[in-house]
């Protein structure tokens, strides 16, 4: 099969259950149980506070587009899908960032705004990998 | 003692002696990096009037490590630092030889560069890229371009700052390159021609990002008491400071603001006994329009937006009250990809008073600033040509 993204790789084991809760929909983020502080990427010690003692929650999945870019020409040769493309920094209610795509919306630096907010979907790649991207909550076209 | 006390103890206690590019600078597909490493070194030390034996410590950044150039240069070094975090590893290099040779750990330091970055002749592939390819490049993010294209869209919401002011930056850099015969872009520009340039990821056409270009650097430093026997006016290092806070951009505390920055320039700005405002000649990492004006914020010279102001009405220009990368930049004079090495190179030359059509009268107090990856790591000098 020929995909039109590069997977994610390498997954590292600390990761597995984040992407594992992707390909179930579910976005799955560590949080540190001694100060209670969600965090990414997924790492064994707490960033806030070094913790080793790190559990795992859904995130609710809704946030705030942070800043966005609109890629007319991409470097990466694995990376096939139709330029142009919004590559996106999304910040979930949780408070963690990510880097992800904005879709669902037209690709125009006068529609999309910082701080509008996103949700959550799943894009299937593989039967092993979904990859979490985001979309706007109101406004726009799907 | 203090830590500001012994820090200070270090202000002037060393000296930049020798300077030097590659023999060419530009897109050279018959030099590997480790050339551009080699011209560079024999160059720098024969601007210094040292031998290339007189090396003794050996600093550089990149794929070669110290272990490298040595072997090549056929040096033993006493001394080695192979700090890589980036761009202005060569910046925070300097304050690591000014270190090494105050306590006596090397005699003659090189701070050294060499990148085929643009014709890839004698580079290895690999890269430190294992969280990025499972976070990031999933996504057509890699690249430098699609990451500061984040904090320039952030700074913009956050701001108001307008694409006309980043293209500004591109304009007044290359009012210097048209003065520097090294410089590869030396055409007039305007704010038009960088709006109506090829779009690459928006808010960055093609002309609000830097070269790509081969090249190499050297820059030698020694004791300040030999540093009057080199051939050359010494040039002190008065301050020098460094900090390093992210590597992956969502790990940024303040996407509009470099921790890293703001601690660096604090920390060699103390070393100096100076304020932000004392410089009449800057040097700032360009990789891209919006990083200068960033890099002014985050040192505290301009209020947090107000970084391009700098770059308007001619301030940083030829002729300017406070002339700006006047080698003509990343954007405009050369961008191997590890940059760092050259502001260091222009910023001696212009206090030595070297620099011709392009030379700031009367440079006393020059300021070297660089970043690493995206404003993650951070270097600062101070260099003046008086203790
Ligand atoms: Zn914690």
């Amino acid at each position: 099969m020929d995909l039109e993204r590069p997977l994610p790789n390498p997954i590292t084991p600390e990761s597995r259950p984040y992407w594992e809760g992707a390909r179930a929909g579910k976005l799955m983020i560590p949080k540190c149980r001694a100060c209670g502080k969600p965090f990414m990427y997924p790492r064994v010690a707490c960033p806030f506070c070094a913790s080793r003692d790190i559990g795992w929650v859904q995130a609710t999945g809704r946030g705030r587009l942070f800043s966005f870019e609109i890629a007319h020409q991409i470097l990466n040769k694995a990376f096939k899908v139709r330029t142009p493309v919004v590559l996106a920094m999304v910040e979930l209610e949780e408070g963690p960032r990510l880097l992800t795509n904005l879709v669902g919306i037209e690709p125009d630096p006068k529609q999309i705004r910082c701080d509008m907010p996103v949700e959550v979907c799943f894009e299937k790649l593989t039967d092993e990998v979904s990859l979490p991207m985001f979309r706007p909550v109101t406004g726009g076209t799907r | 003692m203090s830590d500001l006390a012994r820090i200070r103890e270090l202000s002037n206690s060393a000296c930049i002696v020798g300077v030097d590019e590659s023999d060419e600078i530009g897109t050279l597909p018959g030099k590997s990096q480790l050339t551009l490493h080699i011209e560079a070194i024999t160059n720098a030390a024969r601007d210094a009037g040292l031998k290339v034996s007189d090396i003794d410590g050996i600093f550089t950044a990149g794929q070669h490590s110290p272990a490298t150039i040595g072997e090549a240069i056929g040096v033993v070094p006493r001394y080695v630092d192979g700090t890589t975090v980036g761009g202005c590893s060569f910046i925070i290099m300097v304050g690591h030889a000014v270190l090494a040779l105050h306590h006596g750990l090397c005699d003659v330091a090189v701070v050294c560069h060499g990148e085929s970055g643009r014709s890839g002749v004698g580079v290895s592939p690999r890269r430190d890229t294992a969280l990025s390819g499972q976070f990031e490049f999933p996504y057509g993010f890699g690249g430098a371009p699609t990451y500061f294209g984040l904090i320039t869209t952030r700074h913009m919401h956050e701001h108001g700052t307008t694409l006309e002011q980043w293209a500004q930056v591109a304009v007044s850099t290359r009012k210097w390159a048209a003065l520097n015969p090294k410089a590869r872009n030396r055409e007039p520009l305007t704010v038009k021609d960088v709006l109506d340039s090829r779009p690459v990821v928006w808010p960055f056409n093609i002309l609000n990002i830097c070269l790509v270009t081969d090249a190499g650097g050297a820059v030698l430093l020694t004791r300040a008491d030999r540093a009057k026997d080199c051939a050359k006016k010494p040039i002190y290092v008065r301050g020098a400071g460094e900090g390093s806070e992210h590597v992956m951009l969502t790990q940024m505390r303040n996407l509009t603001f470099s921790e890293a920055t703001r601690l660096s320039g604090e920390k060699a700005f103390a070393m100096a006994g100076v304020k932000g405002t004392d410089f009449d000649h800057i040097m700032l990492y360009d990789a891209f329009t919006s990083g200068p004006p960033l890099m002014l914020e985050s040192l505290g010279i301009a209020k947090r937006g107000e970084g391009v102001h700098h770059f308007a009405e001619g301030r940083s220009t030829p002729g300017g009250k406070l002339p700006i990368n006047t080698n003509g930049g990343g954007l405009s004079y050369t961008h191997s990809g590890m940059y760092g090495i050259f502001p260091i190179i222009e910023a001696t030359r212009q206090l030595r008073g070297e620099c011709g059509a392009r030379q700031v009268p009367k440079a006393k107090l020059s300021l070297v600033n660089g970043m690493g990856g995206m404003l993650s790591a951070a270097g600062t000098l101070v260099l003046s040509n008086e203790r």
